[in-house]
């Protein structure tokens, strides 16, 4: 699949966004972090702005951004709708939360409420996510019990190690947060593992063969495209990445989103709040890095059935 | 309106014959050029005259080689939207832009409400979906619903326009939900098969295989023995030449 | 309804206007309806009532829409004015255009008229311009029939009076068994596509025989990969199996055909191999009943077959049919012989002898349809062998082409299956007398300043007295046509004129003028070499060496570059046009057809259709017939005056239907004013259904020959007798053994003997022959994708989406065998040159053939395409390989690369190596020509929404 720049920043920059904001909205009313009116304004804001940019983006990649208000007509049946609806639904309980957080300072009762509620739209948010994704049975690698919890898991990660930093940011030197990337990014590392070996071990059920149901006359090779130019169809669908391209990418992925933000959390277990905000910073941008990577990949392996017809052999 | 129609009054599709289509592109641009000036107007062309030309079509003819050496046999193959009975490409739009008609089962896209996001291209297995990069929306074919009912054209014509331009009747068009139908019917004879039945959309329109190969061994089993030149004396031309010296009148 | 459905608007008319016309974008002429909206072609469809295509369209005509909106139309006249090939051009008013043109055109007849030389390409008014050259004088005309198929038509002229695809069909309603040789997808594309539909729905056996398993091929029930210019051999050991296994059709033998004439065999004498004739003038035959000598003509006759005879005279002569006999049943054509030659396995060939026989004569059938022989007998039913062939390029496109044509009839006539129920069937005007009775015209000492010629240029020579030769023997036309070179030359070798020209051999001409043929690209062979041709100046006079040329057409292709002065063209849906019988008909087996182009829409641009600025060029040169008594134009109204008006014959002209003061009359009658105004309210056409008793035996139906003569077909309701043997062939080989006052030059005397066989034979293709196949062990042949017409369809917004690049097909295991893997780019080496480009591999092809898609390859910038465009940088063309001139022979004479009989261009000839190129030469082809830059400048759209006009008109 085409690796669509709109989307990956859509769904890496929402995804951290939904993570903090689950994390605030569960941790905030629990008390586990500062209270403090500029802490919300920070901590929500953040969350809030890169839920925005994400979405924001993600209209780029329409053809018509102005006529994106009816994507929230089809809740019935389409993940996409349902994730626009999920989306928009969650700035709702998340700004009630974010007015008694930010200008009463309350993140108890009513607000304490909202925040379990906006927590819980932006998982429902998530999965809706990765539903879009997981619902085609055309893409192999992403039909896959992986891909939603793979999602969340990327979510929570990168939102505990923004919300590290904004910990440290704020001087608040804990144990718990540094713990909780740790055990968040571990929890990604082995869904995310799990899901490649899925992918690379699941058969390819699809062949040209069956595709062109000619199957029964013998091996089918393509002779001659209907165009000699790529079309949408190949475009879009027709990406194709080197295996040795692709497993150098992985191993980048590995390293960045999981190795070095988890390497370093555990390194601010030992470090006090200057060091310690440093390595935080380097752990956000370590596994900004290594998700967009990820999420580069998610498209660019995915082999799309259509390409039967073009000649792959399976799919 | 992506939630499917439970039932459709009718299942109109297209029977493509494989043994007959001789890939002449008939289909393709008759395609083309109806459907840039229809429903779907227009299927825009990305640098026309360029390097890299591509564009919007609705109906697309590959050709295949299926096994191997000597007997290995070229196939042309168009393909379209098979306006399958429980297309994912619907159920998956955001807008409720592609749907399902519940009259006659036609799958199409509103262009005045698409937004563009090509998910259901990425839901559809066969690659019918193509995306405008001009207009901004996603088309496919529409099995010409404004030929098929247009009572401005002669009744005869209120066909596809692939199906009224194919010179070799390779393509068919009918209603498949009528066991009785003429399409039907051919699709029974014939052993009219599905694309992917795997995937479970249950595509409406059905593909005829190639007919096997006619080497001659069967023909020549039931062929009266030809004369051989076993004959008993002579050369060759000697036996020929008696056997032609006959009296026969001009 | 459920709610949620928008409403959408199902019945909205395709256009405002509707008009019925003849489609053009290839040489199939088939009916379409043109729908326009707000004065925009919006829609083109297949005409249902038209004959030819009966409502279908193919995806060239679908595609019509943007050939006629195509950025590479020329938008005015042009003078050059740097230098040649340079492209560069002013516009000019068409006044001056014509002044010019008129004035390089006097001074030249006045000169000498053969000083001319006019040839038109794809042209489908030849009636009309080889009048003119007639009119105006010279004998250097002809159309394009030289390169494209010239073997066939004139093999089938010669031998049956009509030939495949013009002139004749199998009777895909009823035949049994149909035999397909070669590339045919490009011509009469629509009806064989219709009919193969009905083969398939009918369970018909279709075999095909073809180097390539692609296109009609493809759906054959069997495929027959043969290697190119081996067919011959094939239909030979065919023959033999029939003959060794009495399967052959005695009475209709007999009845229809010359076998039984007697052949002088006296070797050594003037008149050897010759008919005996009778002092009527007749052929004699051997009459078994009477056991005398009898005019072979006569009907109620037993004429033996086989034996040996005496002469009045004392000589002995045989029956041709003997002759035949012995050849094909010799060891020659024996099965056995023919796998190392054809690549098809003995078995095989006596199976499908075996299956043809069976057909033929076990399958008979029978039509209850009375009908009358041309000898007035009666006949209740009508009996069909019902075994059916076409053949076209692929077979006539080799230098062993005119006789293997003649080869494929012979065993139609063996069969019995010539315009029978289920055979082949001829379209009316055809059968024409065997060989047509009209010789060309321009005899030496003919030709005269000033004068119109003494008959058209193009016809049938009969015997060397008909050669336009002088008195040593060398060509009268530039293009040696109807010269020892090319003795049946029907259609001229327009693939010669401007090597010739440009080396004054056999003389230099002062203006060249064309139509609509891409000369200085995928139209001629070696094209460097004629790019030099068309560029180099006389060291003596600093004059190009071919000093004048005009051209005309409504593109910009790689030849306008090359021209002095353009004549823009209009496109086919802007122009009046006529389909006529005296030209290229369109009729079926049914009954003739002819038809019009009428203008659907108006030209934006300064141009005018290419016939009526013939016409006016006729009447500013005021020659006979272009203008009256007192020197006025006699057309004032252009094509359509001429169309209607013009009689070739009293009462015979363009058109056949809707003649007579009062349009009621078929063939002949007056002029009818109102002609065109009736062919439109009928579809642009006129088809004339034959009366069940004359459809078929037309070469012997007695109802059908009357009314054929009636309506000026044929000069005599006479029989039309198939030439097994094949006489005038004979006549020029005589004088190559020295009998009769035309004799060859001493260096063409061993090819007359050789190939002026009366007997058709297989002789290997001269390419193959003269080079060392160790050196260049595989065969070049191409096809045109059934999706483009000759270099046409790259400028065609959709149709070059579907082929851009073009690919050499090879076979996977020769290719594995050099190291060569799908998608790696070669080099393609022939004798005179080579061509880089990519691979293809595929198992469907011959295993020593390699094969590309024709004319996809284009100069950078021609056509108004981008220089960039991956028809330029990665598309290739095989021309370049391909001499047109063949190595020199004894006395330093080189042959054209043709037919020694017709001239036909032997594009199929061609002998290679292939080599895998190097890594850092892969992604592009080669040879490379320098960029060309449209007229007009670039102006080429980023983005075509065409269409979109249309629904906001809706709206």
């Amino acid at each position: 699949m085409h690796p669509a720049y709109s989307v990956i920043i859509f769904t890496t920059a929402s995804g951290a966004g939904y993570g903090l904001l689950i994390w605030l909205g569960l941790l905030g009313p629990l008390g586990w972090v500062p209270q403090t009116s500029a802490f919300g304004f920070v901590g929500l804001g953040l969350a809030l702005l890169l839920i925005t940019v994400g979405l924001l983006s993600s209209t780029a990649h329409l053809g018509h951004p102005e006529r994106a208000w009816r994507a929230l007509t089809q809740w019935r049946t389409s993940w996409l709708s349902r994730e626009g609806v999920a989306a928009i639904a969650t700035y709702v309980p998340a700004g009630l939360f974010g007015i008694g957080w930010v200008f009463l300072e309350r993140t108890d009762g009513l607000f304490a409420l909202m925040g379990v509620l906006a927590a819980a739209l932006a998982i429902v948010t998530l999965i809706c996510t990765g539903m879009i994704y997981a619902s085609l049975p055309t893409i192999r690698a992403w039909h896959q019990p992986f891909v939603v919890p793979v999602y969340i898991a990327l979510a929570l990660a990168t939102g505990a190690l923004l919300l590290t930093f904004l910990l440290l940011l704020f001087g608040v030197v804990t144990t718990w947060a540094p713990c909780l990337s740790i055990i968040t990014v571990a929890t990604a590392w082995g869904l995310k593992t799990a899901s490649w070996a899925h992918v690379d071990t699941a058969e390819r059920t699809y062949t040209i063969e069956k595709a062109t149901g000619l199957g029964r006359f013998g091996k089918v090779r393509p002779l001659e495209p209907p165009h000699t130019q790529p079309n949408y169809v190949m475009r879009e669908m027709g990406y194709q990445i080197g295996r040795k391209h692709a497993q150098k990418l992985r191993r980048i992925a590995l390293l960045c989103a999981f190795l070095v933000p988890g390497l370093l959390s555990l390194l601010m277990l030992l470090a006090g709040q200057i060091f310690g905000l440093l390595l935080a910073i380097l752990a956000v941008i370590s596994a900004a890095i290594g998700v967009l990577v990820e999420r580069w990949l998610f498209f660019a392996e995915a082999e799309h059935v259509s390409m039967l017809y073009y000649g792959r052999e399976a799919a | 309106m992506t939630a499917l129609p439970e039932t459709t009054a009718k299942k109109l599709g297209l029977v493509i014959d494989l043994d007959t289509c001789v890939g002449c592109q008939a289909c393709a641009t008759s395609c083309k050029e109806w459907n840039t000036g229809g429903y779907s107007a227009p299927l825009t062309d990305q640098d026309p005259y360029g390097a890299d030309p591509h564009g919007a079509w609705l109906n697309r003819v590959h050709s295949y080689e299926v096994g191997d050496g000597t007997s290995s046999r070229t196939v042309h193959f168009p393909r379209s939207c098979l306006h399958c009975e429980t297309p994912a490409c619907v159920t998956v739009c955001p807008t409720g832009a592609s749907y399902k008609r519940a009259e006659d089962g036609i799958v199409l896209v509103n262009p005045d409400t698409c937004i563009g996001c090509k998910l259901c291209s990425w839901a559809c297995p066969y690659g019918a979906r193509e995306y405008d990069y001009a207009d901004g929306v996603m088309k496919k074919c529409t099995l010409c619903v404004d030929r098929i009912y247009n009572e401005t054209l002669a009744p005869e014509d209120r066909i596809p326009a692939c199906v009224r331009a194919c010179p070799t009747g390779a393509r068919h068009f009918g209603d498949l939900g009528d066991p009785t139908s003429a399409v039907s019917r051919l699709v029974a004879e014939r052993g009219g098969f599905d694309l992917l039945p795997e995937t479970g959309f249950k595509p409406v329109n059905k593909y005829l295989p190639p007919r096997p190969r006619r080497t001659g061994a069967e023909a020549s089993a039931q062929m009266s023995g030809a004369k051989a030149d076993a004959g008993d004396n002579g050369s060759l031309a000697s036996r020929f030449f008696a056997w032609a010296d006959k009296v026969l009148s001009r | 309804m459920p709610i949620g459905e928008p409403k959408i608007a199902l019945s909205q008319p395709i256009g405002d206007t509707v008009k019925t016309t003849t489609c053009y974008m290839c040489a199939c002429r088939c009916g379409i309806k043109v729908y326009l909206k707000n004065g925009k072609v919006r829609y083109i469809e297949g005409n249902r009532d038209h004959p030819v295509n009966k409502g279908v369209l193919c995806g060239k005509g679908s595609a019509g829409i943007m050939q006629h909106y195509s950025p590479a139309r020329l938008r005015a006249p042009l003078k050059r004015v740097g230098p040649r090939g340079s492209g560069e051009f002013q516009e000019i008013s068409w006044d001056e255009a014509m002044e010019l043109a008129t004035r390089w055109l006097a001074e030249v007849r006045e000169k000498d008229p053969s000083r001319l030389a006019f040839f038109t390409g794809r042209d489908q008014s030849q009636a009309l311009t080889g009048w003119f050259a007639q009119q105006y004088g010279t004998p250097n005309f002809a159309a394009h029939g030289g390169f494209c198929s010239v073997n066939m038509a004139a093999a089938g002229l010669y031998t049956i009076g009509g030939s495949f695809w013009e002139f004749g069909e199998p009777d895909w309603e009823r035949t049994k068994y149909f035999m397909l040789f070669g590339v045919a997808e490009d011509h009469a594309s629509n009806p064989i596509k219709m009919a193969l539909g009905k083969l398939k729905a009918r369970g018909v056996k279709f075999v095909a025989i073809n180097p390539v398993q692609t296109g009609y091929n493809a759906i054959a029930d069997e495929w027959i990969g043969i290697k190119p210019g081996t067919d011959g051999m094939l239909v030979g050991a065919l023959i033999h199996e029939l003959l060794r296994t009495q399967k052959i059709d005695l009475e209709y033998l007999v009845r229809y055909t010359n076998a039984p004439w007697l052949v002088i065999r006296d070797p050594g004498a003037a008149d050897d191999g010759l008919f005996a004739r009778g002092e009527n003038g007749k052929p004699l035959a051997f009459d078994k009943r009477s056991g005398v000598l009898v005019d072979a003509t006569l009907s109620d006759i037993a004429p033996a077959l086989v034996g040996e005879f005496k002469l009045p005279d004392g000589r002995t002569a045989v029956p041709s049919f003997t002759l035949l006999a012995e050849r094909f049943l010799s060891a020659e054509y024996s099965p056995e012989k023919a796998p190392a030659i054809t690549g098809v396995p003995a078995e095989t060939i006596r199976r499908l002898a075996r299956e043809l026989a069976h057909a033929a004569f076990e399958q008979q059938i029978t039509l209850d349809i009375p009908w009358t022989d041309w000898a007035g007998r009666r006949h209740e039913k009508m009996v069909g062998r019902p075994v059916s062939m076409h053949a076209m390029r692929g077979i006539s496109a080799h230098s062993n082409g005119f006789q293997t044509c003649r080869l494929l009839h012979v065993l139609q006539m063996l069969l019995g299956s010539i315009d029978c129920p289920g055979g082949f069937r001829f379209k009316p005007p055809f059968p024409r007398p065997t060989p047509p009775p009209n010789r060309p015209g321009g005899k030496l000492g003919t030709v005269a300043p000033g004068k119109p010629l003494n008959a058209p240029p193009l016809g049938f020579p009969q015997g060397p007295e008909d050669l336009l030769v002088d008195e040593q023997g060398r060509a009268l036309r530039i293009d040696k046509a109807y010269s020892w070179d090319a003795p049946v030359a029907a259609h001229g070798l327009m693939h010669m004129v401007i090597t010739n020209a440009a080396n004054g051999d056999p003389y230099p001409v002062d203006v060249l003028f064309m139509y609509m043929a891409n000369m200085s690209w995928n139209s001629s062979m070696n094209i460097p070499a004629v790019l030099r041709y068309l560029t180099e100046k006389d060291e003596t006079t600093g004059e190009y060496r071919i000093p004048k040329i005009i051209y005309s057409d409504a593109y910009f292709s790689e030849m306008v570059p090359y021209a002095d002065l353009i004549l823009p063209d209009t496109t086919y849906l802007e122009r009046w046009d006529c389909i006529s019988l005296l030209d290229r008909p369109i009729s079926d087996a049914d009954g003739p057809a002819d038809a019009i182009r009428q203008p659907v829409v108006e030209p934006d641009r300064d141009v005018r259709p290419f016939q009526t600025v013939l016409i006016e060029l006729g009447a500013r040169l005021k020659l006979p017939g272009f203008v009256d008594e007192n020197g006025a134009p006699k057309f004032p109204g252009g094509y359509p005056d001429y169309i209607i008006y013009h009689e070739r014959a009293p009462g015979i002209g363009s058109l056949a239907g809707f003649r007579g003061e009062d349009g009621k009359s078929y063939g002949k009658g007056a002029p009818n004013p109102k002609q065109l105004e009736q062919y439109i309210a009928n579809g642009c056409f006129y088809h004339h259904q034959l009366a069940p008793e004359q459809q078929f035996y037309k070469h012997a139906n007695k109802a059908y020959l009357e009314w054929a003569k009636e309506v000026g077909f044929i000069g005599a309701a006479e029989p039309i007798i198939f030439q097994l043997y094949l006489e005038p062939l004979q006549k020029f080989r005589l004088a190559a053994r020295g009998y009769g006052p035309v004799q060859p030059p001493d260096s063409h005397r061993r090819r007359i003997e050789a190939f002026f066989d009366p007997i058709p034979f297989w002789y290997a293709p001269f390419e193959g022959a003269v080079l060392d196949e160790a050196e260049y062990p595989m065969h070049a042949i191409t096809q045109r994708p059934m999706h483009m017409y000759h270099s046409w369809g790259s400028q065609n917004a959709w149709l070059r989406q579907i082929t851009a690049q073009n690919r050499l097909f090879m076979h996977r295991e020769r290719a594995r065998a050099l190291g060569i893997a799908d998608d790696d780019w070669v080099w393609v080496t022939s004798a005179i040159g080579r061509v880089k480009c990519q691979v293809k591999l595929m198992d469907g092809v011959n295993p020593d053939t390699v094969w590309t898609w024709n004319a996809i390859g284009k100069r950078a910038g021609a056509w108004n395409l981008a220089p960039d465009a991956p028809e330029a940088t990665r598309g290739f063309l095989l021309n370049h390989l391909i001499s047109e001139l063949l190595p020199e022979r004894e006395g330093g004479y080189h042959f054209s690369n043709s037919d020694p009989i017709t001239g036909q261009a032997a594009w199929y000839d061609l002998r290679v190596r292939i080599e895998k190129a190097k890594p850092e030469e892969a992604g592009e082809s080669w040879p490379r020509f320098e960029r060309l830059v449209h007229p007009a400048g670039e102006t080429r759209v980023a983005v075509s929404t065409f269409g979109r006009e249309f629904r906001e008109a809706a709206e």
